[in-house]
C-alpha cells in the first residue's frame, strides 16, 4: 500500500480542510432542541432561548412584568414583551471502522477504503465544528465537544490504531440522544453488528446516515482463473477454479447487502449511501450535508 | 522432402516416445492459483464452482506444448536438409571453365558450385587446377591445393568472347594424366568440343556441369524501309518467352537513357525472334547499343555504330513549282544517291532547321532572304555542312560576284562557261584525280564522267586550297571553305544531269558519302579496311558491361573485319577518324547449337544445394511456442488483466480517430463558410424585427439586382449581431439606424473599427430623409450620433459630383432610396487631392469610404417579397419606378464600389493613355 493510500496524523487534518473548504458551514437540524440542554448559535426562526433578537409582542396575561420591553412599551400605549431566537447546538457523532478490510485498494493510484473514510468524516467534522456543534467519535467515552481543539483530537483518535479483526462493526459507546451520527465502514462483515448499532440508535432518537465505502474492484469483481481469496488479515480464504464464472453470484450477493442496508436504514429513518473511492469526496460530503438537514422529525 | 532429412542424434528421437506420458502428466496438474487480498471473500464464501472443467488445461493448449516439445526433441537431434553426398575421388583434379560470355548468365552459380567442389577436393587433400579456356595457362599445369584456388575464386570473370576449344584440344594434349576432369561447359557447341572431350577422356574421368539457364542474343540490328531489325536467338528454352529489347543512347543534354523499349515473343518451339523498330529519325540516331533487359552477358548486347547512323538531309530546290519531268529535277538525282543512305527532309528551309539536319542541300538557289541567311550562316557556324549545287540560275545571278559572302567558299566569275557543246571549240572536260588532301582521295574516277558546263571560280590566293576536286583543266569542280565549325561546299555543277554526267556515275554517290552528306549503309569488308588501323573507343566485358578501352592498342582493319574475337580483339566500338565499327559477340552469322556429350559422360546441373542444418529452426519453434504457452497460461489463469487492460486502451486509442473525425464543425464554423462561399452582404440585426426583415429583404433585392445585371453573384444576405458575430467576412454591412437602438458593447466597436479600417464598408441608414435633413435632430439622427461616437470615422464630405460612386457601374447623379435626398456623406477626399482630370485621387483603404452615411430608406426601396415583387411602394407612377430604378443602380455602384476599389477612378486616365500611344 503507497503512502497516498493510507492517513497520518499530519495529512488528515490538512486534507480534510481542503475537502471541507469547499462547502458552506454545516448547519444541521436540531429537531429535538428540548432535549439539549446547551445552547449553541443556530437560530430556530422561532421564539425561545437565545441571545439574539427576535421580535416583539404585545404582552398577554401570563407574561410577567420583567418580561416586558419598557423601552418599546413607552412608544405605545399597549405593553410590548421583547423575544430572543431560540437558539441550539447539534451533536454529530462519527463512526469510522478501521478494521482491516478498509485498509483494501484495488489499485495503487487510489486511495484506500479507511483513508476516504477518515477524510469524509474529518470533513463532516470540519463543516459541524464551523457551523457550532459538537462533533465527537463514537468508540470513544469522550462527550462531543465543538472547537477546533476537538477536531485535533478527533484527529489523532481516528489514525489511534486500527481495529483488529478483518470486520468491524459500529459500536456506538456515546450518542447523547437526540443527536446526528454518521457510520462509515464497508459493512461486508456480519450484518446483525450493524442491525443492533441501528436499532440501539434508534431507540435513543439518533438519527443520521450510513456511508458504505467500497472499492471499485469489490464493485465489479475484475478476476478470473484459479484464484485464492483471502481476507486482508488473512484468516479468511476461498479458492475458487474459474473467479469469473462466480462474479455473477458476488454481485447478487453485494445487491443483496446494499439492499438490506437500505432497508435497515429506511425503517429506523437512516440515510444510507454507497461511495466508491475512485469518485470524489465532494460530492458524498454533499449528499452527507443535505442527508443530515433533510432528517427532520 | 523427407527423403532429404538426415539426422545427426537419430536415437534421440527416441524421447519422442515420452510425450503421450508428458501428455497425461500435463492434463493431471491444473494451473497453479493466484493469491489475491480481497475484503469481498465473505461475499464469495459458501459460493461453489459450476464448472468443475476449468481446473483441466484445455486440449489445444497441451497439444501446443506438444509440438513444442517435439520441436525441441527433433531441433536437439540434429535434423539436415539435403545431405551433401560425398563425391569420392582421389588423385589431381582439373577443373575446366568455359568462362565464355555464355557463361556470363549463371556466373555466380557456377562460382558457387566451384567453390562447392574445391571444398570437396579440400577436405579429400587432393591438388587441384582450375583452368579457364579463354585464357588458357602458359607452360605446365599448376596443380595447387584446393583452398589455394578457392582464394581466387572471387577473381574470375568470364570473358566477352568463345573459347578457342581447338587451342585447348592442342593444349591438353601436353597434359599428363591420370587427371579427374571437371568440366563447367556454358552449353553452346564451339567448334572443337568434341576434339577436347577425347582427349581428356584420356586422361580420366570427366564430369560436367552446365547450367540450365537458356541463352539469349541479339545480334548487330540492321536498318531497311525504315525499320530497325533486330535478330534475336535463344537456345534452350521452347515455351513461348517474352523478351525485352532496350535501346540505350545520350539523350539531348548527353545524359545515358533508355530511349526505346520494346517487347518481342518468341514463340513456342521458335529459337528465333525479329523485333522490327522504327523509330525517329532523331532518336534512331542517339542509340549506342541494344540490350536485352535482365539478361547479363555479352552476347546479348548489341553495340551499333555508322550502320545505323542516318543522317538527316534537308533537300532545297528553287523549282518547286516546276510542273517538268522529274528527271529534269535538280533533286532527283539528289533523292535517289542519298534515299537508301540518309533520311531526307523537304520544305521550307527556316523549318527544316529546326529540325537541325547534318546537311542542307541548296540545288542552284541564288538568293536568300536575309532571315534565311542570318539562320543557315549560325546553323553553318554550329557545325552544319551546307552543299550548293550551282546551275542555271547560280550563274544568272551576281551572287559572288564581288566578294564569296558566308555561303559560298569562293568568288564566281559571270555568266560561267560550256565545253564540248556544239558552238565551242573544246571536248567535255573529264575528272582529274583526286590530290591527297581532298577528301575524296582514293575514290576511282570512272572514265565516262565528262562536265560540258561549269561556273567558274574568280581566281584568287585562296582557290587551289578550296578547291578539293577540279578537271583535267585544273578548274575546280567542287571547292569547299570552312564556316565557324562547319563548312560549304560547292558543285561547280549542276545536281542533275544537264551540266555533266557525273550525277549519273556511282562516284557522285561516293563523294557525297565522303562529304559526309551519307554514310556507308553496310559493314565495311576487309578489303576496304586494309591498310587502316582502329582504335577502340569503349570494350564489353562478359558481363555485357560497357567500359572506356583505355589506352588498349589499335587494331587492324583487316583484322577488325575478320579475326574472331580474342583477348587482343575484344567485342566493342573502334573507330578511325570520324568513321566508327562495332564488333559485337554475336553475328549475323552466328547460329547457337546446344553442345552435345557422349553418354558416357555424367552431366550434372549448375544447382548446388548446399546441406541446410534444421536444428536452429527446430528449437527457434520450439522457444516460440513455449514463449506463446507462456502468455496462454498467463491468460487462462487471469493473470493478464494488466496486459489486457493495456490492449483494450491501444485499440481504444486507434479506435477513437474515427470518433473525432465525426465530430461536426461548430456553428460559427459554419457560418463563416456560408459567409465566405460567395459574396455574400450584411444588414447588422438591430433588434427591431420588422426593421430586420426589411433590411434582409433589401439586400436580398439588391442581390439579385447584382446577380441579373454583373458578374457579383452574391449568396442570400445574412444578418449580423454586433456582439457575437465575426465581420471579416462581409465587403458590405447596411445599418439601419432605428431610434431604440442599443449601444454596441466595446468589444463589438472594437471589432467594428478594424473591420472599417481593413476595407469594410459601413452603409448607414437613418431613413429619415423625408422629415430632416443630415445632422438634424430627428430620432434617429440623435441614435445616430449616439452609435457613431466611438467609431473610428474619418472626416466627412457629401457626396461630390465625381466621387467614384457615381460611375463605378451606372453614371449617377443622385442616390435615392425610398426618400431622395442628397444628403449622401462619405469620406472626404484628402485635402491636398488635386482634381486629376476631374478626380481626387484617394489611397487609403484602395479608396473605399469606409462609411456612407445617408437617410434615404434604401433597404425599402430595395426590399423585394419572396415572389420577388416590390415590397413598398416607392413614389408614384412611372417617376417612381424610376426612383426605385435608380435607387437600385445606386446599390450596384455600391458594392462596386467596395468590390473594385478606386479602379474606375484610374479609368479616368484612359483618354491620356492612348493618347500618349499615339493612336
Amino acid at each position: 500500500m503507497s503512502d497516498t493510500s493510507l492517513h497520518t496524523p499530519d495529512t488528515l487534518r490538512s486534507r480534510s480542510e481542503a475537502v471541507a473548504g469547499a462547502l458552506p458551514a454545516l448547519m444541521a437540524d436540531a429537531q429535538h432542541l428540548a432535549a439539549t440542554i446547551l445552547l449553541g448559535d443556530h437560530g430556530r426562526k422561532r421564539a425561545g432561548t437565545g441571545d439574539e433578537f427576535w421580535q416583539y409582542r404585545p404582552a398577554e396575561a401570563g407574561d410577567s412584568y420583567r418580561s416586558i420591553d419598557w423601552r418599546r412599551s413607552a412608544r405605545a400605549d399597549a405593553p410590548f414583551v421583547r423575544q430572543t431566537e431560540w437558539q441550539a447546538a447539534q451533536s454529530v457523532m462519527f463512526g469510522v471502522d478501521d478494521s482491516a478490510s478498509m485498509t483494501f485498494t484495488g489499485h495503487k493510484n487510489r486511495p484506500s477504503k479507511l483513508r476516504r473514510a477518515q477524510t469524509l468524516a474529518m470533513a463532516l467534522a470540519i463543516l459541524a465544528v464551523r457551523g457550532g456543534e459538537r462533533v465527537g467519535l463514537t468508540h470513544l467515552s469522550e462527550p462531543p465537544r465543538g472547537g477546533q481543539a476537538q477536531l485535533m483530537r478527533m484527529a489523532a483518535a481516528l489514525m489511534d490504531g486500527h481495529e483488529a479483526g478483518d470486520y468491524g462493526a459500529p459500536k456506538p459507546r456515546v450518542m447523547p440522544s437526540g443527536s446526528r451520527a454518521v457510520f462509515f465502514s464497508d459493512f461486508l462483515g456480519d450484518p446483525a453488528a450493524i442491525e443492533t448499532a441501528l436499532h440501539q440508535a434508534a431507540d435513543r432518537g439518533v438519527k443520521g446516515a450510513l456511508v458504505q465505502v467500497l472499492d471499485p474492484d469489490e464493485e465489479a469483481f475484475p478476476f478470473d482463473g484459479r484464484t485464492v481469496f483471502e481476507s486482508m488479515s488473512g484468516a479468511i480464504k476461498f479458492e475458487t477454479l474459474k473467479a469469473k464464472s462466480l462474479r455473477a453470484a458476488y454481485l447478487s450477493r453485494l445487491a443483496e447487502r446494499k439492499d438490506h442496508l437500505r432497508t435497515l436504514a429506511r425503517r429506523t429513518g437512516w440515510r444510507y449511501h454507497v461511495h466508491h473511492t475512485d469518485t470524489l469526496a465532494e460530492p458524498t460530503l454533499l449528499w452527507l450535508y443535505r442527508a443530515l438537514e433533510r432528517v427532520r422529525g | 522432402m523427407i527423403a532429404n532429412l538426415a539426422f545427426a542424434a537419430p536415437l534421440l528421437l527416441v524421447a519422442l516416445i515420452a510425450l503421450p506420458i508428458l501428455w497425461w502428466l500435463l492434463r493431471a496438474v491444473p494451473p497453479a492459483p493466484i493469491r489475491r487480498r480481497f475484503p469481498g471473500v465473505a461475499l464469495l464464501l459458501g459460493l461453489r464452482d459450476d464448472d468443475s472443467q476449468s481446473d483441466k488445461t484445455p486440449w489445444w493448449l497441451l497439444l501446443l506444448r506438444m509440438v513444442a516439445v517435439a520441436a525441441a526433441i527433433i531441433g536437439f537431434a540434429g535434423p539436415i536438409l539435403n545431405p551433401q553426398e560425398q563425391r569420392l575421388g582421389t588423385g589431381p583434379l582439373l577443373i575446366l571453365m568455359d568462362s565464355s560470355w555464355a557463361s556470363a548468365r549463371d556466373w555466380s552459380a557456377r562460382l558457387d558450385r566451384a567453390e562447392l567442389l574445391l571444398a570437396e577436393a579440400g577436405r579429400a587433400g587432393r591438388t587441384v587446377a582450375l583452368v579457364q579456356l579463354t585464357d588458357l595457362p602458359p607452360g605446365d599445369l599448376a596443380l595447387q591445393s584446393a583452398s589455394a584456388w578457392a582464394a581466387r575464386m572471387p577473381n574470375l570473370t568470364p570473358a566477352p568472347y568463345a573459347p578457342d576449344l581447338m587451342a585447348a584440344a592442342a593444349w591438353a594434349t601436353a597434359l599428363e594424366g591420370p587427371l579427374e576432369v571437371f568440366w563447367f561447359s556454358d552449353g553452346i557447341a564451339h567448334p572443337g568440343r568434341d576434339d577436347l572431350t577425347e582427349v581428356l577422356e584420356d586422361l580420366g574421368p570427366i564430369s560436367v556441369f552446365q547450367g540450365a539457364r537458356d541463352v539469349l542474343t541479339v545480334a548487330p540490328p540492321t536498318f531497311a524501309d525504315g525499320v530497325i531489325q533486330i535478330p534475336l536467338q535463344r537456345l534452350g528454352g521452347t515455351a513461348p518467352q517474352d523478351v525485352t529489347v532496350v535501346a540505350h543512347g545520350l539523350d539531348p543534354a548527353g545524359i545515358p537513357r533508355d530511349l526505346a523499349r520494346e517487347t518481342v515473343t518468341f514463340a513456342a518451339g521458335e529459337t528465333t525472334a525479329d523485333l522490327a523498330l522504327s523509330l525517329p529519325p532523331e532518336l534512331r540516331n542517339r542509340i549506342t547499343r541494344f540490350e536485352l533487359a535482365g539478361e547479363r552477358t555479352a552476347g546479348a548486347v548489341a553495340l551499333t555504330d555508322d550502320a545505323l547512323q542516318r543522317r538527316e538531309v534537308a533537300l532545297i530546290s528553287a523549282a518547286t513549282e516546276d510542273e517538268a519531268q522529274s528527271l529534269l529535277s535538280p533533286l532527283h538525282y539528289l533523292r535517289q544517291a542519298l534515299d537508301p543512305t540518309a533520311d531526307i527532309i523537304e520544305g521550307a528551309l527556316l523549318d527544316m532547321l529546326l529540325a537541325s539536319p547534318d546537311a542542307v542541300i541548296l540545288a542552284d538557289i541564288a538568293t536568300i532572304s536575309p532571315d534565311e541567311q542570318s539562320a543557315l550562316v549560325s546553323w553553318v557556324e554550329n557545325g552544319g555542312l551546307l552543299v550548293r549545287f550551282s546551275g542555271p540560275r547560280l550563274a544568272a545571278s551576281d551572287l559572288a560576284r564581288d566578294e564569296a559572302g558566308p555561303l559560298m567558299p569562293v568568288r564566281l566569275r559571270a555568266g560561267g562557261r560550256s565545253v564540248g557543246g556544239a558552238m565551242s571549240w573544246g571536248q567535255p572536260k573529264e575528272l582529274r584525280p583526286f590530290d591527297d588532301t581532298s577528301p575524296f582521295f582514293g575514290l576511282e574516277i570512272p572514265g565516262d564522267v565528262l562536265v560540258t558546263s561549269q561556273v567558274l571560280a574568280q581566281p584568287d590566293p585562296q582557290l587551289s586550297a578550296r578547291t578539293i576536286a577540279a578537271l583535267s583543266d585544273g578548274t575546280p569542280l567542287v571547292t569547299r571553305a570552312p564556316l565557324g565549325q562547319g563548312s560549304v561546299v560547292l558543285f561547280h555543277v549542276t545536281a542533275n544531269a544537264e551540266w555533266s554526267t557525273l550525277p549519273l556515275s556511282g562516284l557522285f554517290v561516293q563523294m557525297l558519302e565522303r562529304l559526309a552528306v551519307s554514310t556507308r549503309p553496310v559493314a565495311p569488308d576487309a578489303a576496304d579496311l586494309v591498310g587502316t588501323t582502329w582504335t577502340p573507343d569503349q570494350v564489353l566485358d562478359g558481363f555485357g558491361t560497357l567500359r572506356d578501352a583505355g589506352v588498349m592498342p589499335g587494331v587492324a582493319g583487316q583484322d577488325l573485319a575478320t579475326a574472331p574475337l580474342s583477348a587482343v580483339l575484344l567485342p566493342g566500338l573502334y573507330s578511325d577518324g570520324d568513321r566508327r565499327i562495332a564488333r559485337n559477340v554475336i553475328t549475323p552469322e552466328t547460329t547457337l547449337a546446344a553442345a552435345v556429350w557422349p553418354a558416357d559422360i555424367p552431366v550434372e546441373g549448375m544447382a548446388a544445394i548446399a546441406p541446410t542444418d534444421l536444428m536452429a529452426a527446430f528449437l527457434t519453434t520450439a522457444l516460440i511456442l513455449l514463449l506463446v504457452d507462456a502468455i496462454v497460461a498467463l491468460w487462462l489463469s487471469g493473470r493478464l488483466t494488466s496486459l489486457s487492460r493495456g490492449v483494450a486502451v491501444v485499440a481504444l486509442v486507434f479506435g477513437v480517430p474515427h470518433a473525432v473525425d465525426a465530430q461536426t464543425l461548430s456553428d460559427a464554423d459554419l457560418r463563416a463558410i456560408l459567409a465566405t462561399q460567395e459574396v455574400t452582404l450584411a444588414y447588422v440585426i438591430t433588434g427591431d424585427a420588422q426593421l430586420d426583415r426589411v433590411s434582409a429583404a433589401g439586400l436580398q433585392g439588391l442581390s439579385n439586382t447584382l446577380f441579373l445585371r454583373t458578374s457579383v453573384e452574391p449568396a442570400p444576405p445574412i444578418g449580423v449581431d454586433l456582439e457575437t458575430d465575426e465581420l471579416a467576412f462581409f465587403p458590405l454591412i447596411y445599418w439601419p439606424i432605428s431610434p431604440d437602438q442599443p449601444l454596441p458593447s466595446a468589444d463589438a466597436y472594437a471589432r467594428l473599427n478594424a473591420y472599417m479600417r481593413s476595407g469594410g464598408m459601413i452603409v448607414f441608414d437613418t431613413r429619415d430623409a423625408d422629415i430632416g435633413q443630415f445632422g438634424s435632430g430627428t430620432p434617429e439622427g440623435r441614435r445616430l450620433r449616439a452609435l457613431a461616437a466611438p467609431l473610428d470615422i474619418p472626416p466627412l464630405e457629401q457626396v461630390p459630383d465625381d466621387h467614384i460612386l457615381t460611375r463605378t457601374f451606372y453614371l449617377l447623379q443622385d442616390f435615392p432610396g425610398r426618400h431622395m435626398s442628397r444628403d449622401v456623406w462619405v469620406e472626404a477626399s484628402p485635402p491636398d487631392a488635386e482634381q486629376i482630370e476631374g478626380m481626387p485621387f484617394r489611397n487609403l483603404n484602395d479608396g473605399v469610404t469606409p462609411v456612407l452615411i445617408g437617410g434615404n430608406d434604401w433597404a425599402a426601396a430595395w426590399a423585394v417579397t419572396e415572389s420577388g415583387q416590390p415590397m413598398f411602394p416607392v413614389g408614384r407612377g412611372f417617376t417612381g419606378e424610376r426612383q426605385r430604378e435608380i435607387a437600385l443602380r445606386f446599390g450596384v455602384n455600391l458594392v462596386m464600389h467596395v468590390l473594385s476599389g478606386n479602379y474606375k477612378s484610374d479609368q479616368v486616365h484612359v483618354p491620356e493613355l492612348i493618347e500618349r500611344l499615339g493612336q
